[in-house]
């Protein structure tokens, strides 16, 4: 029975009750995952005749083999590789140019500044699906499909983070910089020494969103990635569908798929507090 | 809000935005520009020549009763990802509100799907679903209902909202959970000694103080519903049975990458950014709202 002595919270039936419906949501939202998991440690005739087994089979160390030495098309521990490559290039690249651009538009006055910050606001509003054409053409045009550079630059080229890290500087104390123009200091020591190290918490913020970005990226890797070679993980997957009527390999097809969110999953659970705080920052 | 302490100096701030620009203006502004270009234009068979059509495209689409169609798909998906994410986010997160122990695990759990990639999350759903394999349409043809979301267009379109809102779950409940968590309990706890229930409690207390965050979510989620799960329809459905899965964004792509039809793709991609421009628009207009409170 609910109290009116003043606490809100649930006690006695109550609280069994809310903990009951929350257990119930959490294995709902699971499902898809523990089925992907089972599916990834039965064999082929287990799935292929339903319904399949909805507790793990003794497969795993087989399955998992499989997909990480032969996979499909090409071994999914080269997949797991070039997501890599592309998810910390793209969150390693696009912190660095930010931090410097929004520096120079913090902590500067030059010719063209008000352009330049314009030019900023603009691409906040572009995501990629929407200019993937052109973009693709340009990209072809540089010779940069089936490379990592053709993975990365067209993804970093929103200025997003260069935003964030704008409004997290104007609100240093203005008597830092004061005192380091007093003292004589150079404007990148005092960038490097001041600033770096009071951003470091936005930083490693920025760093769990934008890693997450970048692995999960379908769309972009899809058009440029032609060479098996060269495919990540994410979108991968879907080409280890048969085309046409061959059945799909499904107990790999599941390993990659677990495979393909064990990386992002433990980053997000690892730094949750980090994670949390930057999902926040990147929507104000 | 500007600084009052600046460095002097104009090469080095130049010398620091160059890679900045260079990089926008490679693999932004150009394209964007081209984008906007060949929608003017529509080009022969051939490639070798385009005719400038003015605004000839954009007529052709305003006429093509597919484009108009995709249209009210992407209006009817956007919207049933939005409710399908937002409500169990918000049951969810009252549920963990009361509690006042062990919320933190429940909140640990429930980031996980917000971890998997729109396609991963497709080809799960689609395993479940899978007209030969799948565990759920297998139970479901036991219960006398035959699932087949290949052929037929509703269950195409129910099956990819679910898949998309599964993993928007997790980013609705943390944004709900941190509103709720910073309501006053003062607040709360008055309406209770006064005697409200809880229902009555959450909906003329809770629910007005979360409308900020609500809104908020509202406008994520629709920019979400639009952009972001390309990955969950070409996993999917493709964008079929007979198009009832084809939103904007993967017209796009289908017209431009398949298709081939380059000037149609690229008047899409200005229709799309005009909407992506007034969502944004939107959600600039609430924020300042937000910092005058």
């Amino acid at each position: 029975m609910e109290q009116r002595s003043g606490m809100v919270e649930k006690r006695g039936m109550g609280l069994w009750l809310t903990h009951g419906f929350m257990i119930t949501g959490v294995l709902i939202i699971f499902f898809p995952i523990w089925l992907a998991f089972v599916a990834s440690t039965v064999t082929q005739p287990e799935i292929v005749s339903p319904p399949m087994p909805l507790l793990p089979g003794g497969h795993f160390w087989e399955n998992y083999k499989t997909a990480l030495l032969s996979g499909v098309n090409v071994p999914v521990a080269t997949m797991l590789m070039n997501s890599l490559i592309m998810a910390i290039g793209i969150a390693v690249g696009k912190i660095i140019i930010s931090l410097l651009s929004a520096f120079a538009i913090v902590y500067f006055r030059f010719p063209g500044r008000t352009i330049f910050f314009w030019m900023i606001f603009l691409t906040l509003m572009l995501p990629v699906e929407v200019r993937i054409l052109p973009t693709f053409e340009v990209v072809a045009g540089f010779g940069m499909l089936n490379s990592y550079s053709g993975l990365i630059f067209p993804l970093i080229a929103s200025a997003t983070a260069t935003f964030l890290f704008r409004q997290f500087f104007l609100t240093i104390p203005d008597e830092l910089a004061e005192a380091a123009r007093v003292d004589g200091a150079q404007p990148m020591r005092f960038f490097i020494d001041i600033v770096l190290p009071m951003s470091r918490t936005n930083i490693a913020a920025l760093f769990v969103i934008l890693f997450i970005y970048g692995w999960n990226q379908y769309l972009w890797p899809l058009l440029i990635t032609t060479d098996p070679e060269m495919n990540t993980i994410v979108m991968g997957i879907k080409q280890m569908f048969p085309s046409g009527d061959d059945v799909a390999e499904w107990p790999v097809i599941m390993a990659t798929s677990i495979l393909a969110m064990i990386p992002p999953v433990i980053v997000v659970v690892s730094m949750q507090k980090l994670f949390v705080r930057g999902l926040v920052d990147s929507e104000k | 809000m500007e600084k009052r302490v600046t460095f002097r100096g104009w090469l080095l701030p130049l010398v620091l935005i160059a890679p900045q620009v260079m990089i926008s203006a490679i693999f932004f502004f150009y394209p964007a520009g081209q984008a906007i270009w060949q929608s003017l234009f529509i080009p022969d068979p051939f490639g070798l020549s385009a005719r400038f059509v003015g605004l000839g495209n954009f007529e052709f689409l305003i006429s093509d009763k597919y484009y108009r169609a995709s249209f009210i798909t992407t209006a009817v998906f956007s919207l049933l990802v939005t409710l399908c994410s937002m409500i169990p986010a918000l049951f969810l997160a009252v549920l963990a509100d009361r509690l006042i122990k062990g919320s933190g695990v429940y909140r640990t759990l429930l980031i996980w799907p917000y971890a998997v990639a729109p396609a991963v999350a497709g080809v799960l759903w689609l395993f479940m679903f899978n007209t030969r394999v799948g565990v759920v349409s297998w139970y479901l043809g036991h219960l006398g209902y035959d699932w087949n979301h290949v052929l037929n267009g509703g269950e195409a379109m129910g099956l990819v909202v679910v898949a998309s809102a599964w993993g928007r779950i997790s980013y609705n409940f943390l944004f709900f959970f941190a509103a709720l968590q910073s309501v006053p309990r003062s607040v709360v706890e008055a309406a209770a000694i006064d005697g409200a229930r809880f229902w009555r409690r959450f909906f003329t207390v809770i629910l007005p103080l979360l409308s900020p965050t609500a809104f908020f979510l509202l406008v994520v989620n629709i920019v979400y519903a639009f952009f972001e799960t390309f990955g969950v329809i070409h996993t999917i459905t493709a964008g079929g049975p007979q198009q009832s899965t084809t939103i904007l964004v993967y017209k796009v792509f289908s017209d431009g990458f398949v298709g081939q039809d380059l000037g149609s793709s690229a008047a899409q991609s200005v229709i799309l950014l005009f909407v992506v421009g007034l969502l944004t628009v939107i959600q600039f207009k609430y924020i300042e709202k937000r910092v005058h409170y």
